[in-house]
């Protein structure tokens, strides 16, 4: 399959994201410039980490009128996979294609550390090869990562099943300390109503290799992979 | 109206009355006012080394791998496979006082510009700070402010901040230490310089608008010592902006990746747009002519003297061909970023600048950078310096509590965990971090390569301060033991050498048996100098800090996954000390933290013993035996196998530790000396560890055992530590935010 990486200005992940996709999962992988307005042959858009257009403002706040964002949209709209990672769920949020605001940590500090997420569901395509309740230990780098959204906004996410990732302990239990930035009800990645669009805010890409001292990662790349080749199969 | 210039004009200027002389001499006439800013900026002690230049010739600067060693933007290593390590560290000391986070911002943002000017992609950077005691009320403002400045430039940009070390003394309190280092990579074809040549080439101007920020920053704020008024210098202070600089980087990699494009390149730092058109021309042999109203100006009304000095941020200076001058601009239009022709190379080997078409200031530049003034100047050694190499052992009360003072020195404002601080920091970006912050180096991957680099910066000023060449030695020790330590063996040595007033002959003492020491031990341990930095001045109403010569290491593996750790890995494993067993109360962290003392000569390192010791730490890995090594320096041989027992990112593992020592308790605990490592080993390895460090003259004491859940010590057979692991590790890692709490 080939995943298409949007490089912003300001987009610090990208080669990370391509070194993935390219080199340790061996799909195809090109980098889709920010100011261009169509893409194609691509399965799935991911939107990298980094300080797109510097985020002075707001991340996420600047990239969203992107030209590129329009061709996201319409793509997402179709059902193609798009799957924001930190700065990438910033601007998802900022554009509308995910719900909610990413806000200051609660520590009002930039945190880079591991956290341990749990996977709360398993029919999504980003974690199609992750049983729920699977506790996956993977790095955050970020200083606007608190998830916020109004009340009825964190009630519809449940009923609808749209959070995709909570933070929690080793064990799997979420506790006010397992929370590395006060995210509202532990969010670390939602998805959309129809499960195509992902944000998370840890960092998949910085642990998908063992040489890295943890793989666990590679784990939602490959449910990616494995979910494509599934629907592929399907039209087939 | 510009002032008309005078010798005192030239005084103000931070000229000397000969150097003004020597000025008018270069130009067989009254400079012109800026002409006058020139020089002032050129010949100043930051830009021209005029104090130091004649010392740093002893470093050894030659190494079969060194491509490109000091006078650079940057040095230069091969790697193999073509590939170039590019590494350099400098210091942002003033004003980083004067505005913490600015200053520490614009001092990484000015290190990443050194390296990627040479056309490396920078992978990853380290930092090396020292802070006042926290009794001074100015302490917690300025640790906020250079951490919070450090992480808002580089995590922006994306540069992962790896490593580092942060010390606090009273020696601090008025004038801070900022150093940072950074390293890329680059191919070597593309490994570009900062040369002028080709006589008619245009001169591009890339980057952010020129504003009146930070003129004199560099010469004014860097060349002199500091005093109460040192904080109405703030507006000296440049301001960063590291999306800008992002953008820089990719368009000036971007520019570079075809060969034959650029013909030199130099960023515009310290003295702006004067040092880079000076320095570019001088070291092609050529001249330039600039225009000034080429320039893209911020602000309206500047002066050709304001435009010169300007040290606002961001910018590039770039010699293009003809040809190539449109591809040039095509890219950084790309990046959004302003690209000017602001000049064109000459032959006359002169600097020619004109504004609304008039000639401003025509200066050769040869003469400003080759004839610069190079003093030798006067050195003696401190009347007081001998004094303090006496220590009476026998007023220094003994421990009675190994396990209290152990708990006091583990949760020290200098010894506790630095997790509080490079959690700030992004260390993982660009995903190479394989050993992160924490270890004794840290270690990057290269992708597409089996190969690792391991990075370290170490000065402990305690000692340079006892014994300046010494102190020196054992800090280039220390930085190569770390490099062993992760399984590493030296590529080269970069040095930011910070040190009072040059003017007075105490610190020019000290200076110049630092570069003894450093030389000598970059010799012995093969780690030659690429380049480094030279910050004097740091006094504040005529104190001068303890002198500070950071010593910034970058080892090699030729296996990724050689790398080792610091810390127990397996119950059961077996602890062993490569090196003699006994450390000294003179110069250690225990003497001054519980004594507050500082004195006594610290142990002198043998450094034939100190490389044996190395080659056999990287001979073990390499042969499996041993699956931790960690360095026993600051707080002596129970604090490193505290470390060893506490610092793991994963479940925490005691040891049981018996010594044979005899004598004072504090010594055999406490005490510190180099050549001294702890390693440890499964059972089975015993045999054969033993049998190499015997065959290397290393001497190897099996001391205990890993496992359980606390740390206990016999010594002459009393037990005289017994810590429980898991809470003691809770203690080290929240010290350090207690202790910053205001």
């Amino acid at each position: 399959m080939k995943f298409g990486i949007v490089v912003f200005p300001g987009s610090n992940c990208d080669h990370d994201v391509y070194h993935v996709a390219k080199h340790v999962l061996g799909h195809e992988a090109a980098f889709l410039w920010h100011k261009d307005t169509t893409f194609a042959g691509v399965d799935c858009v991911v939107l990298p980490g980094g300080f797109a257009h510097g985020d002075y403002l707001r991340a996420g706040a600047i990239a969203r009128f992107s030209p590129i964002m329009k061709a996201v949209e319409a793509f997402a709209a179709r059902g193609g996979l798009v799957f924001g990672i930190c700065n990438g769920f910033q601007v998802l949020a900022e554009a509308g294609l995910l719900p909610g605001a990413l806000v200051k940590n609660a520590g009002l500090k930039y945190v880079c550390r591991d956290v341990y997420v749990r996977a709360e569901r398993q029919d999504t395509p980003y974690t199609s090869r992750i049983k729920q309740g699977t506790v996956l230990r993977i790095p955050i780098g970020h200083g606007e990562g608190c998830y916020y959204a109004p009340e009825e906004g964190l009630q519809e996410l449940e009923e609808k099943r749209q959070v995709v990732f909570r933070y929690c302990d080793e064990s799997g239990q979420v506790t006010t300390g397992s929370n590395p930035n006060g995210s509202l009800r532990a969010i670390a990645g939602i998805c959309n109503a129809r499960g195509n669009v992902l944000g998370m805010m840890p960092h998949p890409d910085r642990c998908a290799e063992e040489v890295l001292g943890n793989a666990q990662g590679r784990r939602i790349f490959d449910s990616i992979v494995y979910a494509w080749e599934q629907a592929r199969r399907q039209r087939i | 109206m510009e002032p008309s210039v005078t010798r005192d004009l030239a005084l103000a200027h931070g000229l000397t009355a000969e150097e003004y002389d020597r000025a008018v001499q270069a130009l067989g006439r009254t400079p012109t006012y800026a002409e006058l800013g020139i020089f002032s900026v050129m010949w100043s002690e930051h830009c021209s080394y005029k104090s130091s230049r004649v010392h740093l010739k002893k470093l050894p600067t030659e190494g079969r791998r060194l491509i490109q060693g000091p006078g650079e933007n940057a040095g230069v290593v091969a790697i193999g496979d073509g590939i170039a390590a590019v590494f350099k560290m400098e210091s942002h000391n003033h004003p980083s006082y004067v505005e913490p986070y600015q200053g520490a911002a614009t001092g990484v943002g000015g290190i990443l510009r050194d390296i990627f000017t040479m056309g490396a992609r920078p992978i990853a950077s380290l930092n090396s700070l020292r802070f006042g005691s926290l009794e001074h009320p100015r302490t917690r403002y300025l640790v906020g402010g250079v951490v919070s400045g450090i992480a808002g430039y580089g995590n922006s940009i994306g540069v992962p901040t790896v490593g580092g070390e942060i010390y606090f003394h009273p020696s601090y309190n008025g004038n801070i230490l900022v150093n940072v280092f950074s390293l890329g990579i680059a191919r070597l074809e593309k490994i570009h310089k900062g040369t002028a040549s080709g006589p008619g080439n245009p001169v591009i101007y890339a980057g952010s608008k020129t504003g009146r920020d930070g003129i004199h920053g560099a010469s004014l704020l860097a060349s002199s010592e500091f005093d109460a008024a040192s904080e109405s210098k703030r507006p000296t202070v440049q301001v960063g902006d590291p999306f800008t600089e992002k953008l820089l980087l990719e368009a000036c990699l971007e520019v570079m990746k075809s060969p034959g494009v650029v013909v030199g390149i130099q960023d515009m730092g310290a003295a702006g747009l004067t040092c880079s058109t000076v320095e570019m021309a001088a070291r092609a042999g050529t001249g330039m002519e600039i225009d000034l109203d080429k320039v893209p100006l911020r602000e309206e009304g500047m002066t050709p003297y304001e435009i010169l000095l300007s040290e606002s941020q961001e910018r590039m200076l770039l010699v293009a061909t003809p040809q190539t001058e449109r591809r040039v601009r095509e890219v950084f239009a790309k990046w959004d970023l302003d690209a000017s022709v602001v000049g064109r190379v000459t032959d006359t080997g002169r600097v020619r600048v004109f504004f609304k078409g008039h000639q401003v200031a025509d200066v050769p530049a040869h003469a400003l950078v080759d004839d610069a003034p190079r003093y030798r100047r006067p050195s003696a050694r401190p009347s007081w310096q001998e004094a303090l190499a006496n220590l009476d052992r026998d007023v220094i009360k003994d421990i009675e509590d190994g396990t209290k003072t152990l708990q006091a020195l583990s949760t020290s404002l200098n010894l506790c965990s630095r997790e509080e601080v490079y959690t700030e920091y992004d260390h993982m970006v660009r995903s190479n971090t394989v050993v992160r912050p924490g270890s004794d180096a840290a270690v990057i991957r290269l992708k597409g390569t089996k190969v690792a680099l391991a990075l370290t910066v170490d000065c402990n000023a305690r000692y340079c301060y006892l014994d300046p060449a010494e102190g020196a030695r054992l800090a280039v020790a220390e930085a190569a033991r770390n490099l062993a330590c992760a399984g590493a063996w030296p590529l080269g040595t970069t040095d930011c050498l910070n040190f009072g007033n040059p003017e007075k002959p105490e610190v020019m003492w000290q200076f110049e048996r630092a570069i003894e020491g450093i030389a000598d031990a970059c010799r012995v341990l093969d780690a030659p100098i690429v380049g480094g930095n030279v910050s004097f001045y740091n006094e504040t109403e005529g104190k001068g800090i303890h002198p500070t010569p950071t010593i910034a290491m970058v080892g090699f593996l030729e296996d990724v996954k050689g790398a080792l750790t610091q810390w127990f890995r397996k119950e059961g494993d077996l602890v062993f000390l490569l090196g003699e067993p006994a450390g000294s109360l003179a110069g250690s962290e225990y003497l001054a933290l519980l004594h507050g003392l500082e004195a006594g000569r610290p142990q002198p390192v043998d450094l034939a013993r100190e490389k044996a010791l190395h080659d056999l730490v990287r001979a073990v890995r390499d042969s499996g035996l041993v699956v931790s090594a960690h360095d026993c320096s600051e707080g002596g041989l129970a604090f490193a196998l505290l470390e060893c027992c506490i610092t793991a990112p994963g479940a925490a593992v005691g040891a049981g530790i018996n010594l044979e020592g005899k004598g004072r308790l504090d010594e055999i605990l406490f005490g510190e000396a180099p050549t001294r490592v702890i390693v440890s080993a499964p059972p089975e390895a015993r045999a054969r560890l033993e049998q190499k460090a015997h065959a290397a003259s290393v001497p190897v004491h099996l001391m205990g055992t890993v496992g359980g859940s606390r740390l206990t010590v016999v010594a002459g057979g009393d037990r005289v530590i017994d810590l429980e692991i898991a809470p003691a590790r809770a203690a080290w890692r929240a010290a350090l935010a207690g202790h910053l709490k205001s």
